[in-house]
């Protein structure tokens, strides 16, 4: 029901389009039997489509549609349960890249736009999303400045060529960039249960040059508030992508699945359940977008409405996916089902960059209470 | 005329014409309500009413022929923008402006539309809606109340009830069945006539609230000229139907024009006050309060986008059940909360303060939000058919 600008709605159609053709739930399932969690090939797909360059601007090599548009390729690769690098290199890199500018920044955030390099935010230190919370630190030593600590949920961490690394020095955040294969780093792969990849990065006295820090203090504060909105309302969007494609499937089953001689969509006890489910998504669905165009217009209720988007998204993700399983039955706990695969996609994003505590427990505190 | 020349003349006259006491916070007796017997409650008042009529700013949307303001959509949200900016009060709310007058723009005679939307843009003729009966609630189309057609006239025999103000209101439309051998809602018209025609008359129906808005409406043998119908005979349901769309799009969206939104938050500080770590004093409360900020802001965006969409020519149709479900649901959630939020103070029902017991009058008041104008229940399962093709 929201309205789109001609580019905004090109943009969805060529990403429905797109990813129903090449990149179906089939090909999802394709990749977790052969125990891939990179989906390589795509990176360069989403370049050629300008996808990975969406947000940002055209003097660095992007195409500047912005992060409605961002949202409406997201919200189609959650559909589709696409495995790519697209959130966590185009929209959460790339948004600290462009917004810290300058000659190292712009660099990567080429690399990234072209899709020649895979660029990963390692934020978290804590099994909840906690930014605020950074051990990880950056000592002048006799040899140099030198780079400790331990990040975890680095999203797409295994699969990055580079990590974007948010850590303290004399007590400010900074950003810096840090070469996987670097001296000190180990990155340690996992396989989430969405078949994602998410690192743990041990950092042991990495050597670091002043070249690689790219900001400090209150404007390191300024682009990680930014990117992490930026990050919520795009996150938000896929997850709305996952929850939508569950309850249409599940819709679907009401309308065509019979026990007791009739069609279970006419019982009026699965019917207010899917009704009130459809209102939940569809101003979800109006709450992100305008979390999203608050985005594109630099809007001072960015962050209000970036956090209200992913609390919300949280909770009316998990009541689609819960309705989805219950009002299918049995079969909807098997794994032939793809009701458990964006089950399990749910959850992973529900917690990526926060979730519906953490984003409630914030607006408590601005209202004073 | 491009829209910042607009703002910037709208800006202008509101300034110059709006009364400095219709700049105030209004309470349920502040609202104007026009009609034959409403009594002002300043001449500021009575001062704005006029010169926003004049104007053609009661109904903005309007055409200008018929008394409106023959403004675009833009146009009205500027308006809009404007007025909230200074905190101008509604010059004037009525069902004449929220239902009959849509109604008769779409399915009246140009008769019709030039004898009554004038009289309701000036505020001079005061409406109310004869929908439910007794035997007929969220079975609307059952409705009993009869209208035999006499030769020149459609005599009216029966009962409406939960019609709103119907004691202060000179005119009513009401659905009638006037064609008793066709199908249910087939054999619906709808009727305007006169509430000082012989036959009327009304009895209101106290609240758990204590106030009474609504009325029990009772009609013998009333005679309604036959030019006095809208549509054409047994169309009343359609016609129906389209103005409950209307009324569910305002209930939904009462959200904020109804219902004063006061502070939640700092209403739960004062009476709770802040533990030693700063957050309010009662975990449980607090929890509801941030569940209910998110869905604030959620719905409020959702208001927004459909608002948008709509000003761009789109219908919503069905889908003005969900504006009505969500809204309805989450004013009671808020009312709920500021009353709980007041603690004991908010139990108070008489006192000095002249607006003792608002709060929990207001919170009673809620209560009718998911019931009035099609039951939550209703709206889910419009939504399950017309949208969701549930089927039977």
């Amino acid at each position: 029901m929201e309205l789109l600008s001609e580019d905004q709605q090109l943009v969805a159609d060529s990403a429905a389009g797109f990813l129903r053709d090449s990149q179906p739930i089939t090909a999802f399932r394709a990749l977790r039997k052969a125990g891939d969690d990179a989906n390589s090939a795509i990176t360069a797909n989403l370049a050629e489509l300008g996808w990975m360059g969406v947000v940002l601007p055209e003097a660095i090599g992007g195409v500047g549609l912005g992060y409605r548009a961002a949202g409406l390729i997201a919200e189609e690769l959650g559909r589709n349960l696409t495995v790519s690098p697209f959130v966590s290199s185009a929209i959460i890199a790339g948004t600290a890249l462009a917004s810290i500018g300058g000659g190292g920044a712009a660099f990567w955030a080429g690399q990234i736009a072209s899709g020649q390099a895979i660029v990963a935010l390692a934020l978290e230190e804590r099994a909840k999303h906690r930014p605020d919370c950074i051990a990880t630190s950056i000592q002048a030593t006799s040899e140099g400045l030198r780079l400790s600590g331990r990040k975890g949920f680095v999203v797409d961490g295994g699969l990055a060529d580079c990590l974007l690394v948010v850590a303290k020095r004399d007590d400010a955040p900074c950003l810096l960039m840090v070469d996987p294969k670097a001296a000190g780093v180990t990155v340690t792969s996992q396989v989430m249960l969405d078949h994602r990849n998410a690192a743990t990065v041990l950092l042991e006295n990495v050597a670091v040059a002043e070249t690689d820090l790219l900001t400090h203090g209150p404007e390191a504060k300024r682009v990680l508030a930014k990117t992490l909105a930026a990050g919520r309302a795009v996150v938000a969007a896929e997850q709305l992508g996952v929850a939508k494609a569950a309850a249409d499937q599940t819709f679907e089953y009401l309308r065509t699945r019979k026990q007791f001689g009739v069609l279970i969509g006419q019982f009026q006890a699965l019917q207010h359940r899917a009704a009130d489910l459809h209102c939940e998504l569809a101003q979800t669905s109006s709450l992100i977008a305008a979390a999203l165009n608050a985005l594109d217009e630099d809007s001072p209720e960015v962050e209000t409405l970036s956090r209200a988007a992913k609390a919300k998204m949280a909770q009316v993700g998990r009541q689609a996916n819960e309705e989805a399983v219950q009002m299918h039955g049995g079969i909807g706990m098997t794994d032939e089902m793809d009701l458990g695969l964006f089950m399990k996609r749910d959850r992973a994003l529900t917690e990526y960059l926060g979730d519906a505590g953490h984003h409630t427990e914030w607006l408590l505190r601005q209202r004073g209470i | 005329m491009d829209l910042e020349t607009f703002r910037s003349d709208a800006r202008a006259w509101l300034e110059a014409n709006c009364p400095a006491e219709m700049r105030t916070p209004m309470g349920e007796d502040d609202i104007c309500w026009g009609g034959r017997n409403f009594v002002f409650r300043s001449p500021a008042q009575k001062q704005w009413l006029h010169v926003m009529a004049e104007k053609g700013w009661t109904v903005p949307s309007w055409p200008k022929a018929y008394g409106g303001g023959g403004l675009s959509g833009d146009e009205q949200k500027i308006l809009g923008q404007e007025m909230q900016r200074i905190s101008a009060r509604p010059p004037l709310q009525s069902f004449g402006i929220w239902m009959l007058g849509p109604a008769l723009l779409h399915f009246g005679t140009e008769d019709q539309k030039r004898h009554y939307l004038p009289q309701i843009a000036r505020g001079e003729i005061r409406w109310c809606q004869g929908y439910s009966e007794p035997g007929a609630g969220s079975d609307l189309a059952g409705l009993q109340t009869k209208g035999v057609d006499t030769g020149d006239h459609f005599e009216v025999t029966g009962q409406k009830i939960w019609t709103s103000y119907a004691d202060q209101a000179d005119w009513i439309f009401c659905l009638v069945r006037t064609e008793p051998d066709e199908k249910k809602h087939t054999g619906i018209s709808f009727l305007l006539f006169d509430m000082e025609s012989e036959g009327v008359s009304t009895k209101p129906i106290k609240l758990i609230s204590g106030a009474s808005p609504f009325c029990e409406t009772f009609f013998e043998a009333v005679k309604v000229p036959k030019d006095q119908i809208v549509g054409e005979r047994g169309q009343g349901w359609t016609i129906a139907k389209y103005l409950l769309t209307h009324e569910r799009e305002m209930i939904g969206a009462s959200d904020s024009a109804l219902f004063a939104k006061s502070d939640l938050a700092q209403d739960a500080v004062t009476a709770l006050g802040l533990d030693e770590t700063g957050r309010l004093d009662d975990a449980l409360l607090r929890a509801e309060l941030g569940q209910f900020l998110v869905d604030e802001l959620c719905f409020d965006a959702h208001l927004d986008m459909t608002g948008a969409y709509m000003r761009a020519g789109h219908e919503l149709g069905a889908r003005s059940a969900e504006l009505k479900y969500l809204g309805t649901e989450l004013n009671k959630r808020r009312q709920s909360l500021r009353v709980a939020a007041g603690g004991s103070d908010n139990l108070v029902w008489e006192g000095t303060a002249n607006d003792t017991g608002q709060v929990a009058k207001d919170w009673l008041r809620s209560k009718a939000n998911t019931i009035e104008g099609g039951t939550s229940e209703v709206m889910l399962s419009i939504l399950s058919k017309a949208v969701l093709k549930m089927p039977g």
